[in-house]
């Protein structure tokens, strides 16, 4: 197979694993690529992509650049805050706008889950979602699941707790779907407040021991404690919650095994996890972010190979 | 549809054959030189030419690669179904070599537009020339030829040719397929 099942990437949940296999064998390429001496292909010079960031980011916004820019494609970068969304335009309206200006591509994060859903269902151009309230954040699914293959070989029958905000958090959601759909065991961690009630229906199970989820796990997937979307206490304090589920040296070192631990970023260093963890040798922080352009660059590729050619 | 052999078995290791000699004559010992093969097909090739170069000068060190052009092909979405990428393997430098670049069959000359780009991504050669196993003739649709040719030969461009390689297909073979009137 060589094109995939999708016109837009919306979400994990509506691709498929022979699309993951596909995604992360161009992704392959492309990582060759990005390493050369020039790190340019010619593949999108007749493109037009339009990055429309409605929420914050620095980590997606400048990857996704990277790999457009490293895809010889021609970018518009619009952020909510310095535009006329604050003046009242509705998304259709904005993005039809940027539209009517022969953009052929949108990359979009929006605060609203479901945002890029409705979005394809109503405008006339390829989607990919950046991120979407609490809803998904596939591109960064998939950038992980790729960093767990290149460093364990597969992610079949593999392990991985994901800790933290559950419920807040797109990161784990679309990690979730990715992740069983390639065949390994998915386990979530946290205080209870911050767990969805019916999460076990996704098919994972729930570890309330952060010390007991490291010792059944290959992977721990350290998730930010998002104090953007506590509204309401979930937790008593930063202190409390760094003690019970942040991720020291000492507890590390206390497990009997070797793991691997990851972080999609921004990190809250001294609170989800520590300093001496994060720049140690477990960590693949860097590595899932060097892979997270090559990934891109991939997603953005076979989706405009769909594009037909006016 | 039928097939007319262009090279038997005999002959196509006679041309390859002859082919390494034309390449020792202009490159010696290969000190400066590197070959590298187009994929997906120039790649046999390529395999073929350095095993015949090391029997002929003995156990000379020939730098040998692949090069993949998909990322760098003029008719990305222009076709029904997009073409997979292959591996690019070239784990020496270019930079100031001569450059032997491998196909097995040389026809419109766009292969050869996008191997030189994407070749480029790993630096300047001193000298870029084009080796191919099979010319078609009078079917360029650039001004590009190349300097090292198996066999020419005239064909209509509903015409097809294909290579046959002893460890893909059990032959060493390269046939000239026309569709029946």
């Amino acid at each position: 197979m060589s094109e995939l099942s999708v016109d837009h990437l919306l979400g994990i949940k509506q691709i498929t694993k022979e699309d993951i296999e596909l995604i992360f064998k161009t992704t392959d390429h492309f990582k060759d690529v990005i390493n050369r001496p020039i790190k340019k292909v010619p593949s999108l010079r007749d493109i037009t992509i339009a990055n429309l960031f409605f929420e914050n980011s620095t980590r997606t916004r400048i990857s996704f650049e990277l790999a457009e820019k490293r895809l010889s494609a021609d970018i518009i970068n619009f952020s909510a805050s310095s535009s006329s969304v604050k003046k009242g335009e509705t998304l259709i309206d904005t993005v039809n706008n940027i539209l009517s200006m022969k953009v052929d591509m949108i990359v979009m994060r929006h605060p609203e889950p479901g945002a890029a859903v409705f979005l394809s269902k109503h405008i006339n151009s390829r989607i990919i979602n950046a991120g979407d309230g609490t809803h998904e954040h596939p591109t960064q699914a998939l950038l992980d699941s790729y960093s767990i293959r290149e460093k364990l070989g597969d992610v079949k029958g593999k392990k991985v707790l994901i800790v933290g905000d559950i419920i807040h958090s797109r990161v784990a959601l679309s990690n979730i779907y990715a992740l069983n759909m390639q065949g390994a065991k998915v386990c979530v961690c946290g205080p209870p407040t911050l767990i969805p009630k019916h999460i076990k229906e996704l098919g994972v199970e729930v570890e309330y021991d952060l010390k007991k989820g490291l010792e059944w796990c290959d992977v721990a997937m350290m998730l930010r404690i998002q104090m953007e979307r506590q509204n309401e206490r979930l937790f008593p304090s930063l202190r409390e919650y760094a003690m019970l589920y942040g991720l020291n040296k000492e507890l590390l070192d206390s497990i009997k095994k070797e793991i691997i631990v990851m972080h999609p970023g921004p990190i809250n260093r001294g609170v989800e996890i520590t300093s001496d963890v994060v720049d140690s040798k477990h960590a693949i922080i860097l590595d899932q972010v060097e892979n997270g352009v090559a990934i891109r660059m991939a997603i953005l590729y076979l989706l405009a190979s769909k594009i037909e050619r006016a | 549809m039928t097939s007319n052999i262009i090279l038997d078995p005999i002959q196509f290791h006679l041309t390859v054959s002859r082919l390494c000699y034309e390449l020792i004559e202009n490159h010696d010992d290969f000190s400066e030189s590197v070959i590298i093969g187009l994929q997906p097909r120039g790649i046999y090739l390529v395999k073929r030419i350095k095993s015949e170069l090391n029997r002929i000068l003995g156990e000379v060190d020939i730098p040998v690669g692949t090069l993949d052009i998909t990322f760098y092909r003029d008719d990305f979405r222009r076709r029904d179904i997009p073409i997979a990428a292959n591996k690019t393997e070239i784990d020496f430098i270019i930079e100031d070599k001569n450059v032997i670049l491998v196909d097995d069959v040389f026809y419109t000359g766009r292969s050869l537009r996008a191997g030189l780009d994407a070749m480029l991504a790993f630096g300047r050669p001193k000298q870029v020339e084009m080796l191919t196993l099979i010319e078609r003739k009078y079917s360029r649709h650039f001004p590009l030829q190349p300097d090292y040719i198996g066999r020419s030969v005239d064909s209509l461009s509903s015409q097809r040719v294909e290579v046959e390689w002893k460890e893909l297909n059990g032959k060493d073979l390269v046939k000239l397929y026309t569709i029946d009137a």
